[in-house]
């Protein structure tokens, strides 16, 4: 194993289909129009010398390092801002290049410390390379004069420092931010031997717009920009791609290792997803892999007020096997179930899922995607034919017009957000749909178009009056309709829409939006050459949240937005593995691929592959599973990786659930909240510790692999596999590669996927078949996944939330999250992104702040009719009055009291986005915190005592 | 009654607040039912099944008629 540098061929690629041939240093190249020469010599491993280019960025022609000679042409141009043309000749390397290049060398060294041997960059710093490079000997220039040496390092940052001493002011750091990051964060100020970088206004980092993504680091070529883990521990040695374990982008990395030590993560430039870009959570946040609080250790308690009691692997699956069939014969066989995991890989959900429906015999799996996008996979596997986006995430570099609703990519998303950001600078126009106003309605370069503000809960009031434009005006893709889509279906639709209660002035009282913004949103989306839609999960968690979902899915239909690049109906994922868990048949009605369990012809294929009787009937899903608990019908569940405790919505009544359960088993990397209400805990691995895959937001199958040793001994399968043959089903894989084999077997959009043409490939867009054995990154192309190849228009009436402000509650709460914090907080917690959000908040408009007497940083309640918890405020305007905005990333801040048990009609995905409450300025924590504080420092204890008594019998 | 009745009528009545945008009601009817049998475990049908024959109630107009339907498969 070796680092294995990622090559860099000095300037972007050119996209161009036509091609010139030239001749450099004596050999022919053929390029596309508008590469580089520095690019086309490097294509047939002819290095120019360069500093201030780099493949990621536009050249910028600064440093004239990279001069070369043109035959015939006059003086030395810059080869990296010089494009190729038909019949060049060039020369790389002459005397007189040679001479100006060390001229150049040597006026950059002359102002640069000579401390390579204790630099931290030494071995990959291209300073020193090019030194070398260009025979640099001597400096003769006075290394008295003036000079940069003493600036003072700006460690504000707690992931990279950043040291101007050592800066060349090749503003490959500026060009990073502006065109990867599109933040625009950096500057370079003054001018010539004045000049120098600084966040913008001479700020500290974390004191600037900065968002820790990590481009000018990677972009930097000396050590003035620094991952703080490199000048702690020293270059990496050797490298190994694999898989973010954070959000549904899924960035491909390269995991940079010292032996079994994670040095660094840096986002692989051959990543088809990320294109070398990252964010600050895949980056850097990597510091939970091996935190203090990991539990390494089984452990099994018979109640859940005593102490844990730490045990071998053996005892602990034995003791969960023998629990779980007591049950099952005390309660019956439909008594228990499992939860599978959007953060844990295909191949473990897959066992999941298979030891519950063959080992358990029943079909009482669910998956944390009920929580979130559950209304996705109902909604467009109704209309499409499948449940899943249409496009690949570039697809965006061809959209024209994008309109975003109830998403907030550049938090959620952060490296779609980059290209989606880079595309509306060049020449997209923009839609926002959104009460808040996210960060993308107004951010450098971009200014939404139209910024439709509507009310939370009336997604589909507004759908409905776009399609109603869309309609009336004749603006129906009459011909896209006509060809590809169900016809009856499609003129119910058009009676439909066409009444007057769906119009945009109809629909104003209720969504807030003025009708005449409505009308031009919608003639902009319906007239552009192509036009995409991304969403999350402010349309999804809502009472309607699949039938906005299936009216996003009509208005693409309707105006012919589908089955090509640049268009589409794009779910932006939350979690990394969202897509991937629905893929692998957690939900309880749907074996892998969503195909009912009631399908005979299915079901029998499953049967003859795992050897058993399968039950045809749906099993329970999660928010059932406690309605049963407390019923004392569902008496043991199996929760891998997932925090129901903290995550799903009217907690109290979860925990009331959790506690009537007899055997509640959590396999977690941390004592997390449902492990505190658990009876045995399986310590589980993180994505480091383990192989398998993850599919991304764009059905991407990306490998995930093992980097060290699983901590606690075995990986996640495993472990599933151990219980599965302890409880009587046998199971007996020796590496997941073998898991995803059987899947393939068993499902035809995988059929031809593999782990081998996966390492091949990188990665695979599924569906990938006999009809696109390499996979298919655009979906519906010539028809849509339906039975009968049609794509099929459903009605979607609007009808109010049940969920009312009154005189009580004259407030609605809606939820989100930020760039820093991942999910309920698990992992990002217990890193330093705690630095940019230590709490969750309650943004508050100032009017609603003023009227109740509550300023920046108080205390305030929050009360719903489900509960009542206190955090602290913020005055923003980002939000409209009568509207207060929270995130859930921290267990004591309890967000989930308040939500209520509300869900979408299809799914029961809860309705997080809306939830009628009083706010109060208070000055201490409410009962709810207060009580759970108590209980979570009593279950710490617990936690602890056992592994006291652990170390003192093993004393 | 018991919180989880209430809770599946609310369910059977939401889903049939979507199914009522179709006009012909039959076909409504017709869709509620097969969400129900689509998508509820045997125990929650069964007692959805019961509330209606005992009470029903809570139950919307659709919801009933979907109900009625399951009960007489
Ligand atoms: S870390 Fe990212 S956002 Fe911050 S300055 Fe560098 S490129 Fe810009
Ligand atoms: S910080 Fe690095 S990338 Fe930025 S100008 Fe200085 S040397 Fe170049
Ligand atoms: S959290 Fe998402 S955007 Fe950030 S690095 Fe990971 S996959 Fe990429
Ligand atoms: S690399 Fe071409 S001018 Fe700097």
């Amino acid at each position: 194993m070796s680092i294995n540098k990622q090559q860099d061929f000095g300037t972007p690629a050119s996209d161009a289909q036509q091609t010139v041939t030239l001749e450099i240093d004596g050999f022919k190249v053929t390029a596309p129009v508008g590469t580089s020469i520095m690019r086309a010599a490097a294509s047939i491993g002819i290095d120019i010398p360069k500093l201030c280019a780099t493949d990621s960025i536009e050249p910028f022609g600064s440093c004239r390092l990279c001069v070369v000679q043109i035959e015939g042409g006059r003086g030395m141009p810059a080869s990296c801002t010089t494009p190729v043309a038909e019949g060049l000749k060039i020369s790389t390397q002459n005397q007189k290049l040679a001479d100006v290049r060390r001229g150049v060398m040597e006026l950059y060294i002359s102002d640069h410390p000579l401390d390579c041997l204790t630099c931290s960059a030494n071995g990959d710093c291209e300073l020193q390379d090019m030194a070398g490079a260009v025979g640099l000997r001597e400096v003769r220039y006075n290394p008295a004069g003036e000079n940069h040496l003493g600036a003072v390092k700006d460690e504000s940052n707690p992931y990279f420092s950043f040291d101007p001493s050592k800066c060349i002011v090749c503003s490959r750091c500026v060009r990073a931010c502006e065109e990867t990051q599109g933040t625009f964060a950096l500057t370079i100020d003054g001018r010539g031997f004045d000049s120098k970088v600084s966040p913008s206004e001479n700020q500290a980092f974390m004191d600037s717009e900065c968002v820790s993504c990590g481009a000018c680091v990677q972009a930097c070529p000396t050590a003035t920009l620094m991952e703080k883990s490199v000048i702690d521990h020293g270059q990496p040695e050797h490298a190994i791609v694999t898989t973010c374990a954070y959000c549904g982008v899924g960035c491909s990395f390269r995991a940079e290792m010292k032996g079994e030590q994670v040095i660094r993560m840096v986002p692989n430039k051959d990543g088809q997803a990320n294109h070398g870009h990252s964010c600050v959570k895949g980056r850097f946040a990597f510091g939970y892999t091996t935190h203090k609080d990991r539990v390494t250790k089984p452990m099994i308690r018979a109640s859940i007020s005593d102490p844990w009691k730490e045990v071998s692997w053996e005892e602990a699956i034995n003791h969960a096997a023998s629990e779980l069939k007591r049950i099952q014969q005390k309660y019956g066989k439909d008594s228990i179930g499992g939860i599978t995991s959007s953060r844990c890989t295909n191949e473990e959900v897959y066992l999941m899922q298979k030891l519950i429906r063959a080992g358990f015999g029943n079909n009482n799996v669910d998956t944390c995607a009920r929580v979130c996008h559950s209304p996705t996979g109902y909604g467009l596997k109704q209309t499409f034919g499948e449940s899943s986006g249409t496009q690949d995430f570039d697809s965006v570099m061809e959209a024209d017009v994008i309109m975003v609703i109830g998403a907030n990519p550049t938090d959620g998303h952060p490296v779609f957000a980059s290209l989606m950001k880079k595309r509306l600078r060049q020449a997209a126009k923009l839609i926002v749909a959104d009460p808040r106003q996210i960060d993308l309605v107004r951010t450098p370069h971009i200014q939404a178009d139209y910024h439709l503000k509507l009310r939370p809960s009336t997604n589909v009031a507004l759908i409905n009056a776009l399609a109603y434009v869309i309609v009336t005006e004749n603006l129906v893709d009459e011909d896209f309709v006509n060809a590809r889509c169900d016809m009856e279906s499609f003129s119910k639709w058009r009676t439909f829409i066409a009444q007057e209660q769906n119009s945009p002035e109809a629909a104003e009282s209720i969504t807030g939006v003025p009708a005449a913004d409505v009308r031009a949103a919608a003639r902009l989306y319906a007239t552009a050459k192509n036009a995409a839609i991304y969403y999350g999960l402010g349309v999804t968690e809502h009472s309607q949240g699949s039938t906005t979902v299936i009216g996003i899915a009509n208005l693409a239909m309707a105006t012919g937005n589908l089955g090509r690049k640049g268009v589409g109906v794009n779910p932006l994922r939350g979690q990394n593995n969202v897509q991937g868990s629905c893929d692998m048949g957690s939900f309880p009605h749907e074996y892998p691929g969503y195909r009912h369990v009631a399908n005979d012809d299915t079901r029998h294929l499953f049967e003859a592959t795992w050897h058993t009787d399968l039950s045809p009937e749906p099993g329970l899903r999660i928010p059932n599973m406690f309605e049963a608990a407390l019923d004392k019908t569902f008496m043991g569940l199996y929760v891998q990786g997932e925090d129901i405790a903290q995550s799903d919505p009217d907690t109290q009544h979860v925990h009331a659930a959790l506690r009537s359960m007899e055997c509640v088993i959590v396999q977690d990397l941390f004592l997390n909240e449902t492990a505190k209400f658990a009876h045995v805990f399986f310590p589980g691995s993180s994505f480091l510790e383990k192989n398998g895959t993850f599919t991304n937001a764009e059905r991407r199958i990306s490998p995930v692999r093992k980097v060290m040793t699983p901590l606690a001994k075995y990986q996640d399968w495993e472990v599933t596999q151990m219980l599965a043959n302890a409880m009587g089903y046998p199971m007996n894989y020796s590496h997941p590669s073998e898991i995803m084999a059987e899947l393939a077997s068993l499902t035809p959009t995988f059929a031809g996927v593999s782990y081998e043409k996966i390492d091949r490939l990188g990665s695979i867009q599924w569906p990938c078949n006999d009809e696109a054995p390499e996979g298919t990154p655009i979906m519906h192309k010539g028809e849509f996944m339906r039975d009968d190849g049609k794509g099929l228009f459903m009605l979607t009436g609007y009808v109010p939330t049940a969920e009312k402000v009154t005189p009580k509650f004259p407030l609605i709460l809606t939820t989100g999250r930020i760039l820093s914090q991942y999910n309920v907080g698990a992992q990002t917690r217990r890193t330093q992104n705690n630095v940019w959000h230590a709490e969750d908040i309650l943004e508050i408009h100032p009017h609603d702040a003023e009227d109740r007497g509550i300023n920046n940083q108080d205390w305030v309640g929050i009360k719903s009719r489900a509960g009542e918890t206190v955090l602290r405020a913020l005055v923003s305007e980002r939000m409209q009055p009568g509207i207060v905005y929270t995130t859930f990333h921290f267990p004591e801040s309890g967000a989930n009291v308040i939500t209520t048990d509300n869900s979408d009609w299809a799914t029961n995905c809860p309705e997080y986005k809306v939830t009628a409450v009083q706010v109060t300025k208070v000055n201490q924590p409410s009962e709810w915190q207060k009580n759970y504080r108590a209980f979570s420092e009593d279950q710490l204890e617990l936690l602890a005592q056992g592994r006291d008594g652990e170390e003192k019998e093993t004393a | 009654m018991s919180h989880k009745i209430e809770r599946l009528i609310k369910m059977a009545n939401d889903i049939s607040n979507f199914f009522n945008t179709e006009t012909d009601k039959e076909l409504a009817a017709e869709g509620v039912k097969k969400h129900l049998l689509r998508a509820w475990e045997p125990r929650m049908r069964h007692e959805i099944i019961a509330y209606y024959q005992q009470d029903g109630s809570g139950l919307s107009p659709l919801a009933k008629e979907a109900v009625k339907m399951l009960a007489a498969d």
